[in-house]
């Protein structure tokens, strides 16, 4: 486990370093995206390997019943949710803390093992935090924006979040399970179900976007935007005075 | 005696507009909602995909309550003031007919959800507040739906839509200034005018 996740981490690394060096190479042209031209080269792979991850999130989404879709986000949002708390408690938010370690305590118990949200319904509200929104919160910039294959689009801050993240996550680790395929399983059907809360964005997207890749990049920018500032984040005043 | 009814019918849809336009920005927006997904849980052509349908239900309902010319004066952004009134005309019709058919298709998409509306902060004189919902998703967290108005002569106007921190508005901005800087104003036009085409063409 812990030599994939090194090896893993490297290459990402190595491959930051690469495109770092290649820089002038790209053809960049918008400031927050200077390596354009790489991302947009894993974005064709990502929509390439959604050949086959779609349809197979499509399957579950139409084939699995609605308890167990619920079943399957409640028991992995139960997971993150003790995540959240560390990360709550990383950006001096000591309320919201110490309700998500209530929910964890209350939905791992009450909530069999995490698949009934109870906690929901007692009035806990549910967060969601990771170690990029933390360093967001903490004032590290954003960093020019990637486009990586599989885990999609990060900005520089959010990759290292990402892989902070991956690294404490339960469901890669050996303590809980020393058996691989059922790790496998876990990784793979999170994944899926994942790929599945994603597919009524698809068609929106779709009708929407001009260009697939900057209308993807753009949202997922304003959307991270919004979640290291909780939601809270004062509606942006146009810049320029509107006319008729 | 049907007659009469669609009268009434007719009679209602012309009438409600203009009794939920008097109503406090936050209040609207519940009835706009609600209105919405009452028409959208009954109609089994919306719910099996109907676009077309979807589209009409938003015209009638959603289109009254939208500043579609500012929303496109905020998607174009500076380059709005050099525009002349005709183009301004064009790239918001053009504008209107994209983020119609973007937000039918939302319907559709999120038919099952319901919708919870978050306490709004407002002071007594605001003209331009936003309005925070959330639709609820079993299983996942929800998701935050925010809309963005403003008072004019005496009624509240949506100027902007935000979808968990993403502004279906402001999102164009980058993708109409290329445009605009390859291709001027007319040219975001045509490739607006282009895109509502093919998607009409391709409508089910």
């Amino acid at each position: 486990m812990k030599s994939y996740l090194s090896t893993r981490i490297c290459s990402l690394a190595c491959a930051a370093a690469l495109i770092a060096a290649s820089g002038c190479a790209t053809t960049a042209s918008n400031p927050k995206d200077p390596f354009e031209g790489f991302n947009r080269a894993m974005f064709a792979v990502n929509e390439g390997l959604d050949v086959v991850v779609k349809p197979v999130a499509q399957g579950y989404d139409n084939f699995a019943p609605l308890p167990v879709k619920v079943i399957v986000g409640n028991f992995f949002g139960n997971l993150w949710d003790a995540w959240t708390a560390v990360n709550n408690a990383l950006q001096g938010k000591g309320g919201e803390a110490v309700s998500d370690v209530g929910r964890v305590l209350i939905n791992s118990t009450l909530g069999i093992g995490g698949t009934f949200d109870i906690a929901s319904e007692m009035g806990l509200t549910k967060h969601s935090e990771d170690f990029g929104q933390t360093l967001g919160k903490w004032g590290v910039g954003e960093g020019p924006f990637f486009f990586w294959p599989i885990i999609g689009p990060r900005t520089t801050r959010d990759t290292f979040g990402w892989m902070v993240d991956t690294y404490v996550d339960p469901v890669w680790h050996a303590w809980i399970t020393d058996d691989m395929a059922l790790r496998n399983i876990m990784v793979g059907t999170r994944y899926i179900n994942l790929r599945a809360t994603l597919l009524p964005a698809d068609k929106v997207v779709d009708d929407a976007a001009f260009d697939r890749y900057t209308y993807i990049r753009d949202a997922y920018l304003q959307h991270r935007r919004n979640e290291v500032f909780d939601g809270e984040l004062p509606h942006q005043v146009p810049d320029y005075e509107p006319s008729d | 005696m049907k007659s009469l009814l669609s009268l009434l019918f007719g009679l209602l849809i012309v009438l409600a507009p203009a009794a939920a336009q008097d109503l406090a920005p936050d209040a609207m927006v519940q009835q706009v909602t609600e209105d919405v997904l009452t028409v959208v849980r009954q109609d089994k052509d919306i719910q099996s995909g109907n676009t077309r349908k979807a589209i009409e239900l938003a015209e009638t309902k959603v289109s009254p309550y939208f500043n579609f010319q500012r929303m496109t004066a905020l998607a174009v952004g500076r380059e709005w003031s050099k525009a002349t009134p005709e183009q301004k005309k064009r790239l918001t019709e053009e504008f209107k007919a994209l983020l119609v058919r973007t937000y039918s298709n939302a319907l559709i998409s999120y038919k099952n959800q319901k919708v919870v509306y978050k306490p709004s902060k407002m002071a007594a004189g605001d003209t331009d507040v936003v309005v925070k919902t959330e639709v609820v998703q079993p299983g996942n967290k929800p998701i935050q739906l925010d809309y963005a108005l403003e008072k004019q002569g005496g009624s509240w106007k949506v100027y902007d839509v935000i979808v968990a921190g993403v502004s279906l508005v402001t999102n164009y901005r980058d993708t109409f200034k290329q445009e605009m800087s390859n291709n001027g104003i007319d040219g975001l036009i045509t490739m607006i005018a282009n895109k509502n085409k093919q998607l009409e063409a391709g409508k089910k």
